[in-house]
């Protein structure tokens, strides 16, 4: 398949080389590891595969059949027809990294966009080309944190609100590292949004604290104090945030993050079964040259024409290998570009509609709910933004699976990463979700109630 | 060229796409926590629309042109790829659904974990990570791993070839190892001599590219790996070269460990401009328990009525997760699309066309152009871009005169033990009259350098831009637009 040489092809090239055989070329492979024989499928067309993965995909419930309150880390937005439809240009998606900034311009000023944007939409001064989601942005911040005092300081604080799959991740990057500690989200130190518990853990051995915004059930808490503490002993702070939710919160940039990352799916990304996603990840001018990965820069060309190249290279592993700020040797580059679309084609206003959306409508789920017997908000004094928790007397798998039966994903069980969370459900409400449909998921939590 | 940006090209009052409004009653937002500004374009859809399209005109790729970039693999990306990905029930299904409403799901990720494993010749698959980079991350951690479970922790020491990617020291760096060069010898492959001078029980592996990025297959790999095993080391194999060697010979059955792939080359899952890649990392059977968490397995054996019941696992001493969800899920979809096309005829006979188109174009450059190590080459071969009677000409002058001829150049000065190194990959979806073109125009460059240098020198003529200014980006350090200034 897809491959264009004909018998008379073959045999011309071969007669150049002197060869009577293809097979003659890989002579230098041991003999008897040669021609293995592969236990595959057999090979299909274009027109079997389809119809095989169009059954395959079948066999899925997914969210255009189901009606979902599923987030975590994850959101079902609308994304506007012009977002894909670019996306599928051959320039785009057929091209590679803008190594050659003379016929790579068009990617180059579409991740300028996307850079200026996230700097915009965070607050921050400098942003990276993306890392591969939000999980592996945060472990990049920790990286980032640990080269920026040298190793000196161990300490790295993260709060038990931060998505839980960050923390693994996380972890999982300096599990080798005996000499890093990585603390502040154990069950001790709890989830309260006073942050009091956390901001005792502070001292000078601190490298970093990382907290999320909204954080990883929703709420919506003021960060400075613990910012302050954390400045005051010297530590860097980094945000992990949802992109939507800044469109009517203020930018943590402007409460004095150095760092803000985040998982960039909410911008105009299909949910893909988790990926592929983006992590974007911004800083403050003053750690601009320790930021990992791609940057673009705007210059000029030799005759004065404006110009866009990858800048400050020397800081990537192709250059210091062992010395470099992080491995990292691509960029989300198509889901960036997915984004600048998204976010350019809503705009300024577009922008705030969905995000105000999301808000309002998930107001108006939590007050549902809490109204229905057996239901109550988890944290009803904390605002929050598009996904809040609530308390229920029954457990939450029967919960789900009663919902399951009438065609709706509840939301998340919060008790698998949280056992002091037992019979807690979390609800993500984007703009997709209609008044009609959160009045049906009320109803049918009712009647489970009175079954 | 000079198109504006799209901060730039906003205008008060303008609008794109519109949501609807609210049907529930408003509430005020949370006190103390309001945005003041959000400085966002305000341009209209087809402004958008006609800003996204000439940017992307401004692009080569591979629908536009031949696109021979050493060590990337640019073949073509089928059509069908970008279908299967995007059926619904693919890309509306929510990473944290129940397994039973993800059964379609779960099992193309069991069947592209084995058949991965198959190719390879290995026993068990991750498909989290997100790059051929974050593979190796994975790789290093599990060596990492096994070494320490043994409780043989004084095991530090990676040795890298000097002919490696750059990701292979970046990456055992960022895992704690102590990074030992290894030297290539006379023939491009791994320096026996300096291999066993290094190897002692401080010996935690080897970071292998075979082919190697000479374009080589190492002529002693056997011999390579039983010295590596022999003294306690695992033997990690980078992947990025596959695309020479699928169905041919299996990695793991010469004795690799570990080996990471890249989708986005091998399986043509396509390069998306810079990504998503995807690094899937098939390991050997006493590697399996230090896989990330999670893997699919099957929970529930199927029979004669039901199918068998898929669902997440958790391998017995992992590593833990590298990645949230379950990995580039589209990716995934694209590679299973492309593999279920070519089944175990087509995989080999990509790789043989692919050495095949390699070898035919690099007999052809080989008189006017030095090739350094020669030798028949797998999928791609490395030449010197500079020649001693032509004083002042350089890789990169010919790789951008290149780009006047409707070519993308070359990788250049990569690896970097070839001076001014050009390292061409045609892959095997290009056609022999693509080929010959290429073969004249190099020929025609080498010629130009002799009678009209200046041509190179100051190509490309007819891009969207002139070379540009690398300097000064790297002083002025210009990253974003400041639209509240601007607007």
């Amino acid at each position: 398949m897809f491959t264009p040489h004909t018998q008379k092809d073959v045999e011309v090239m071969l007669k150049s080389l002197g060869i009577e055989r293809i097979e003659d070329l890989f002579s230098e492979i041991p003999e008897k590891f040669r021609y293995p024989k592969l236990d595959l499928p057999d090979q299909l067309t274009e027109m079997e595969i389809l119809s095989n993965l169009d059954s395959i995909a079948s066999a899925n419930g997914s969210t255009k059949e189901l009606l979902s309150f599923l987030g975590a880390g994850a959101y079902d937005h609308y994304i506007p027809a012009a977002v894909d439809n670019l996306l599928q240009r051959g320039e785009w998606y057929t091209a590679y990294t803008p190594y050659q900034p003379e016929v790579s311009q068009g990617t180059l000023q579409a991740i300028f966009e996307f850079q200026s944007l996230i700097c915009q939409l965070t607050g921050m001064a400098v942003c990276n080309a993306s890392h591969y989601d939000g999980a592996t942005a945060a472990a990049e911040a920790a990286i980032l944190a640990d080269s920026h005092f040298r190793g000196k300081r161990n300490k790295f604080l993260v709060s038990r609100a931060v998505n839980p799959q960050y923390r693994a991740v996380m972890r999982s990057y300096f599990r080798p590292h005996d000499d890093i500690q990585i603390l502040g989200d154990d069950q001790e130190t709890g989830i309260n949004a006073d942050m009091a518990k956390l901001i005792e853990l502070i001292d000078k051995d601190t490298a970093l604290v990382l907290v999320q915004y909204p954080d990883f059930f929703g709420r919506v808490i003021d960060y400075k104090p613990l910012i302050e503490a954390a400045h005051a002993h010297g530590a860097l702070v980094a945000v992990a945030t949802n992109p939507t939710a800044l469109g009517i919160l203020t930018p943590p940039g402007e409460l004095g993050a150095d760092i803000v990352i985040g998982e960039g799916q909410p911008l105009g990304i299909p949910l893909s079964y988790g990926g592929p996603y983006l992590g974007y990840f911004a800083v403050t001018e003053e750690l601009l040259r320790k930021i990992a990965g791609r940057l673009v820069g705007q210059t000029t060309d030799i005759d004065g024409n404006l110009a866009y190249v990858l800048t400050l290279t020397a800081r990537e592993q192709h250059i210091r290998r062992g010395k470099a700020t992080s491995n990292i040797c691509s960029n989300q580059g198509l889901m960036t570009l997915a984004a600048t679309i998204y976010m350019t084609v809503l705009g300024k206003e577009g922008f705030k509609e969905v995000a105000n959306l999301c808000y309002q409508k998930a107001h108006f789920a939590a007050d549902q709910l809490s109204q229905v017997d057996g239901y109550q908000l988890a944290f009803p004094e904390i605002p929050f933004f598009h996904e809040f928790v609530v308390k229920s007397e029954r457990p939450i798998d029967e919960v789900l699976e009663w919902l399951r039966d009438h065609d709706i994903l509840g939301g998340y069980d919060l008790s698998q990463d949280y056992p002091e969370l037992e019979n807690h459900l979390m609800l993500a409400v984007t703009e997709k979700i209609s008044r009609e449909d959160i009045e049906f998921l009320t109803a049918v939590l009712e009647e489970e109630y009175h079954d | 060229m000079t198109e504006p940006t799209i901060f730039e090209m906003s205008s008060p009052g303008r609008r794109g796409v519109k949501m609807p409004v609210s049907d529930v009653p408003e509430v005020a937002l949370p006190k103390g926590f309001e945005r003041q500004e959000l400085h966002f374009p305000e341009i209209s859809e087809l402004e958008a629309v006609r800003h996204f399209t000439r940017l992307s005109q401004l692009n080569h790729a591979i629908d536009t042109g031949f696109y021979p970039l050493g060590s990337c693999t640019m073949k073509y990306n089928p059509k069908i790829n970008e279908v299967t990905t995007r059926l619904s029930g693919f890309a509306n299904t929510h990473p944290l659904q129940p397994e039973d409403t993800v059964q379609g799901n779960l099992y193309l990720m069991y069947q592209l974990q084995e058949m991965l494993a198959e190719i390879g010749g290995f026993a068990g698959t991750t498909l989290q990570p997100a790059a051929g980079a974050h593979g190796e991350l994975v790789g290093a951690l599990m060596i990492h791993a096994y070494h320490k479970d043994r409780g043989e922790h004084q095991r530090v020491r990676m040795l890298i070839p000097d002919s490696a990617h750059g990701t292979n020291p970046a990456t055992s760096a960022m895992v704690g190892f102590d990074i030992v060069p290894l030297a290539t010898d006379a023939r491009g492959n791994v320096d026996l001599g300096h291999l066993k001078s290094l190897v002692d029980d401080r010996l935690a592996g080897l970071m292998l590219t075979n082919p190697n990025t000479l374009g080589l297959f190492d002529e002693n790999v056997e011999e390579v790996i039983k010295i590596v095993h022999d003294a306690g080391g695992l033997v990690y194999g980078d992947g990025a070269n596959m695309n020479a060697i699928l169905g041919v010979t299996q990695p793991g059955k010469i004795g690799f460990d570990i080996l990471h792939y890249n989708l986005h080359k091998t399986f043509s899952t396509p390069h998306g401009g810079g990504g998503p890649g995807s690094g899937p990392v098939v390991v050997a059977e006493r590697l399996l328990d230090f896989l990330p968490d999670p893997v699919v397995g099957i929970i529930e054996e199927g029979d004669d009525e039901n199918p068998p019941l898929y669902g997440l696992v958790t391998p017995a001493k992992t590593i833990g997760r590298i990645k949230a969800f379950h990995g580039h899920f589209g990716i995934h979809v694209r590679a299973f699309t492309y593999i279920s096309m070519l089944g175990a005829i087509g995989l080999r006979n990509a790789a043989e066309k692919a050495v095949l188109n390699a070898n035919y174009m690099q007999e052809k450059l080989k008189g006017t152009y030095t090739l350094p190590y020669d030798r028949s080459c797998m999928h791609e071969f490395v030449l010197e871009g500079f020649w001693d009677d032509v004083p002042g000409i350089q890789a990169l002058d010919i790789a951008k005169r290149l780009i006047d001829y409707g070519i993308h150049p070359p990788t250049n000065y990569f690896p970097l033990i070839v001076k001014e190194a050009l390292m061409i990959e045609p892959t095997e979806t290009e056609n022999l009259e693509t080929l010959d073109r290429f073969v004249e125009v190099m020929l025609k460059i080498a010629e130009e350098a002799r009678t009209q240098p200046e041509l190179l020198k100051n190509a490309p003529h007819n891009a969207p831009i002139k070379r540009a200014d690398e300097l000064k980006a790297a002083k002025e350090l210009i990253l974003c637009c400041y639209p509240s200034e601007e607007m």
